[in-house]
């Protein structure tokens, strides 16, 4: 009777949920995703994608160890997320250098230099990605085309993407249904045969990976329907007046990064706000953005500026957007007292 | 779709190995330690002293307050001494030392198993007499039950709902009296209902024990105004507060006690003490207490007399295993981690859970990822990842308009936490803090 007996408060037993179980789950997500990439970009997706990942792991293993010198904390699977992140919002001809130069951005400045996972404000992924778009704007908008590429790497055959040539078509004078027929069907953005980032085209495979999150209670849906609801209802009431400028709603959810984005980006725990309201308010920022600055701005593309904006307003939003309190809203109908 | 409570709420592993085991009587002790604090409120003033002879039943000490609770003898015997010993909170307590000698009850006690199912007493004298017998919330809380039936004047209590629930993982102390007493137990809930005047009364069980919804659904149904509501299986359901919630829709406003929306709330092992006071005449003296825990070769319901030293009801339920790591008052969500073996049954143990070693020690604390997952979790509403930096940082006045003291301590939040931040460790030092400003301010 004289054992030792553990003394700790309550609770004493633990739900079994981790950092690392929530990390790989989102790399199993993104699995369908990478599948499609490798199918469609071939070996320029398979270089990119594991440079990507080595060198965002690498750059956190070598910065924590000896510059922060703390014990490193790769295994908890966030940096492999961020690597495989940065690379699926790359095109696949980009040259490694690039890659290894974008991943130390992520890592260094976009996480580490705030203090390491969970006190970082900004989408690391999306700190390297935008910084190599703003310095290697040629390199980072030439996009391979699908297929015919698969064998190429930086050598790979390019052209504009769905939304440059509606881009730039409108604003040289032409209509939306005249550019139509220069981009590829809504079926082939669907399943992802069309030329963009490495992993943000397929639009199927996003789709399941983000049913699995939700699935696995990783994310809830606020964010990605609050993203994905304003692109369509924005997009749709300019659609509705005049069609022939501005593209439907199903072509601005498919052609680009919103459905990454949606599910994957946005949702980053860290950079997200913590409240449902504060999600679904920040989620539809993100949406109205986006559009914003693929209609009006001078970028094809919004959704990684619109998330980094976003990400911006997230402590504002916390502070201010608290989750509803047990009892704040009292029912004022009386049970019946009697059977 | 059953009902449940509307905000959070966890589902830990239910563990209930012990529930097909029926009630057994302990053998008594040859000492019991009978604490003067076993409820919350001012502690009961000793009636004897050194070398004094006891009966079972007889008054020890006298409760210190409309808040308070009175104090019997669980044995018969002979004062050894008052002391202080060591309770299930891990401080020292003033508690009265008696040495068995025989078994000798007070004879006012009926000792007879016969059911008594006449009501002679008035709603005053119901609720005289359940203060008399020093019968207290036997759920955890140990509030006085005399003072949750006297509801405060301009309040009228609408409906009396009966706890059933047990969400604590592991114990099945109330599910046992529910199947074992059930008849005592409807002769109890008409007792409160007399008490609090009220001509409804809900019992709400979780799904998990069909068979003790099955049987008082039975003997409801011979009864005017008693129903039993079975419950989607959510911890914390057994709150107070989030049982209003799942059986009326009603929530009761921050600070405010349930009678505020009309409804009282009792556990079943209340009940049934309630039962034996008002027919039997017997005090508090006795309860239902579940040993288990992964390593206890007989999980057991042991009906165990008050200052009982826990070390003897887990030697009968076939001693402590070998790779022991902690032994815990209660259950394990919201249970106390108990310093020794010592530590006596009070009114409010509802069960010893043992852990092995390697369920005892907690996993490395790591960065918040801002997962939001606590938030989720919090059947509250509140916000525990941001409760626990403000009880860091002392920020208490933030603390406090972030209603730091609404958290009922379920420990959801600590549940679910993936990167195992002790977030109710922190949140109960900011409530002790809080709190304490507050009664300052007032
Ligand atoms: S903050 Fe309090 S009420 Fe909310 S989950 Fe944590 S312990 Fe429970
Ligand atoms: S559950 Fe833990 S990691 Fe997630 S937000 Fe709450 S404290 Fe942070």
């Amino acid at each position: 009777m004289n054992q030792k007996l553990v003394i700790s408060p309550s609770p004493h037993v633990h739900g079994g949920d981790s950092v690392p179980k929530n990390m790989y789950g989102v790399i199993i997500a993104l699995l369908p995703a990478l599948v499609a990439s490798l199918w469609f970009f071939g070996i320029g997706a398979l270089i990119i994608t594991l440079t990507s990942i080595a060198a965002c792991v690498f750059f956190e293993w070598l910065i924590q160890k000896y510059l922060l010198k703390t014990t490193p904390s790769v295994s908890d699977g966030s940096a492999a997320v961020t690597g495989l992140l940065l690379a699926f919002n790359l095109p696949t001809n980009i040259p490694l250098g690039l890659i290894i130069i974008g991943a130390a951005v992520a890592i260094g400045i976009g996480k580490l230099s705030f203090g390491g996972l969970g006190n970082n404000p900004f989408n690391p992924a999306l700190v390297g990605r935008v910084f190599l778009l703003i310095s290697f704007p040629v390199q980072m908008t030439s996009w391979p085309v699908p297929i015919t590429s698969r064998l190429h790497y930086i050598d790979a055959e390019t052209a504009a993407t769905p939304l440059s040539v509606i881009k730039e078509g409108v604003s040289a004078g032409q209509t939306i249904p005249e550019l139509m027929s220069e981009i590829p069907s809504y079926i082939n953005m669907f399943i992802g045969n069309i030329g963009g980032s490495a992993g943000e085209m397929a639009g199927i495979a996003l789709i399941l990976g983000g049913i699995y999150l939700l699935w696995k209670k990783i994310i809830t849906w606020h964010i990605p329907v609050s993203v994905i609801g304003s692109v369509i209802i924005f997009t749709g009431i300019l659609h509705l007046i005049d069609p022939s400028t501005y593209a439907d709603p199903l072509f601005h959810v498919l052609a680009g990064g919103v459905l990454l984005g949606a599910f994957f980006m946005a949702t980053d725990y860290v950079t997200s706000p913590m409240s449902r309201q504060g999600m679904l308010l920040y989620g539809v920022g993100i949406g109205v953005i986006t559009v914003l600055i693929r209609v009006f701005g001078s970028y094809p593309e919004g959704v990684s500026f619109a998330i980094l904006i976003m990400n911006a307003f997230t402590p504002l939003i916390d502070r201010y957007m608290k989750p509803k309190r047990f009892g704040e809203k009292v029912k004022t109908v009386r049970a019946q007292t009697s059977k | 779709m059953l009902k449940t409570f509307k905000k959070g709420g966890v589902h830990p592993d239910e563990r209930k190995i012990s529930a097909g085991k029926s009630i057994e009587i302990l053998p008594l002790p040859k000492r019991v330690a009978v604490p003067t604090t076993q409820h919350i409120g001012a502690p009961a003033k000793p009636l004897v002293k050194k070398g004094d002879i006891v009966k079972t039943g007889q008054l020890i000490a006298a409760s210190g307050g409309f808040v308070s609770a009175n104090i019997h003898s669980p044995v018969s015997g002979k004062v050894f001494k008052t002391d202080e010993v060591v309770d299930a909170s891990g401080y020292r307590k003033p508690a009265i030392i008696i040495d068995t000698e025989g078994d000798e009850w007070d004879e006012s006690i009926d000792r007879s198993d016969k059911l008594v199912k006449e009501i002679a007493l008035s709603g005053e004298e119901i609720i005289k007499k359940t203060g008399e017998m020093g019968i207290v919330g036997m759920g955890g809380a140990t509030f006085p039950t005399h003072v949750k039936l006297s509801p405060p004047p301009g309040k009228k209590c609408e409906i009396l709902l009966i706890n059933g629930v047990e969400c604590e993982p592991y114990l099945t102390s109330d599910h046992r009296i529910m199947l074992e007493k059930s008849e005592e137990l409807m002769v109890g809930i008409r007792i409160l209902m007399k008490a609090l005047k009220v001509n409804r009364a809900v019992i709400g069980i979780e799904n998990n024990k069909p068979d003790a919804i099955g049987k008082l659904t039975n003997l409801a149904a011979k009864e005017d105004g008693i129903e039993v509501q079975p419950l989607k299986v959510k911890y914390p359901q057994g709150g107070e507060k989030q049982l209003i919630d799942a059986i009326t829709g009603r929530q009761v406003p921050s600070g405010k006690l349930p009678i505020e929306v009309g409804a009282v709330v009792h556990n079943v092992g209340t009940t049934f003490a309630v039962y034996e006071a008002i027919q039997k005449n017997k005090p508090l003296i006795e309860r239902v207490v579940t040993v288990t825990g992964p390593g206890i070769t007989q999980p057991s319901n042991f009906l165990v007399r008050i200052g009982t030293p826990v070390g003897q009801l887990i030697e009968a339920a076939g001693g402590l295993p070998d790779n022991m790591g902690k032994v815990i008052g209660g259950g394990p969500m919201m249970g106390k981690a108990l310093v020794n073996l010592d530590v006596p049954v009070t009114k409010g143990s509802s069960g010893i859970l043992v852990l092995p070693h390697e369920e005892a020690h907690r996993a490395p604390v790591e960065n918040c990822i801002r997962c939001s997952k606590c938030i989720s979790a919090c059947p509250m509403g509140l916000e525990p990842y941001l409760l626990m930096i403000e009880a860091e940082k002392e920020l208490w006045d933030r603390a406090e308009n972030d209603n730091i003291m609404d958290c009922i301590e379920c420990g959801s939040c600590s549940f679910t936490c993936p990167a195992h931040r002790p977030l109710l460790d922190y949140i109960r030092l900011g409530k002790g803090k809080v709190g304490q400003i507050i009664r300052n301010r007032n």
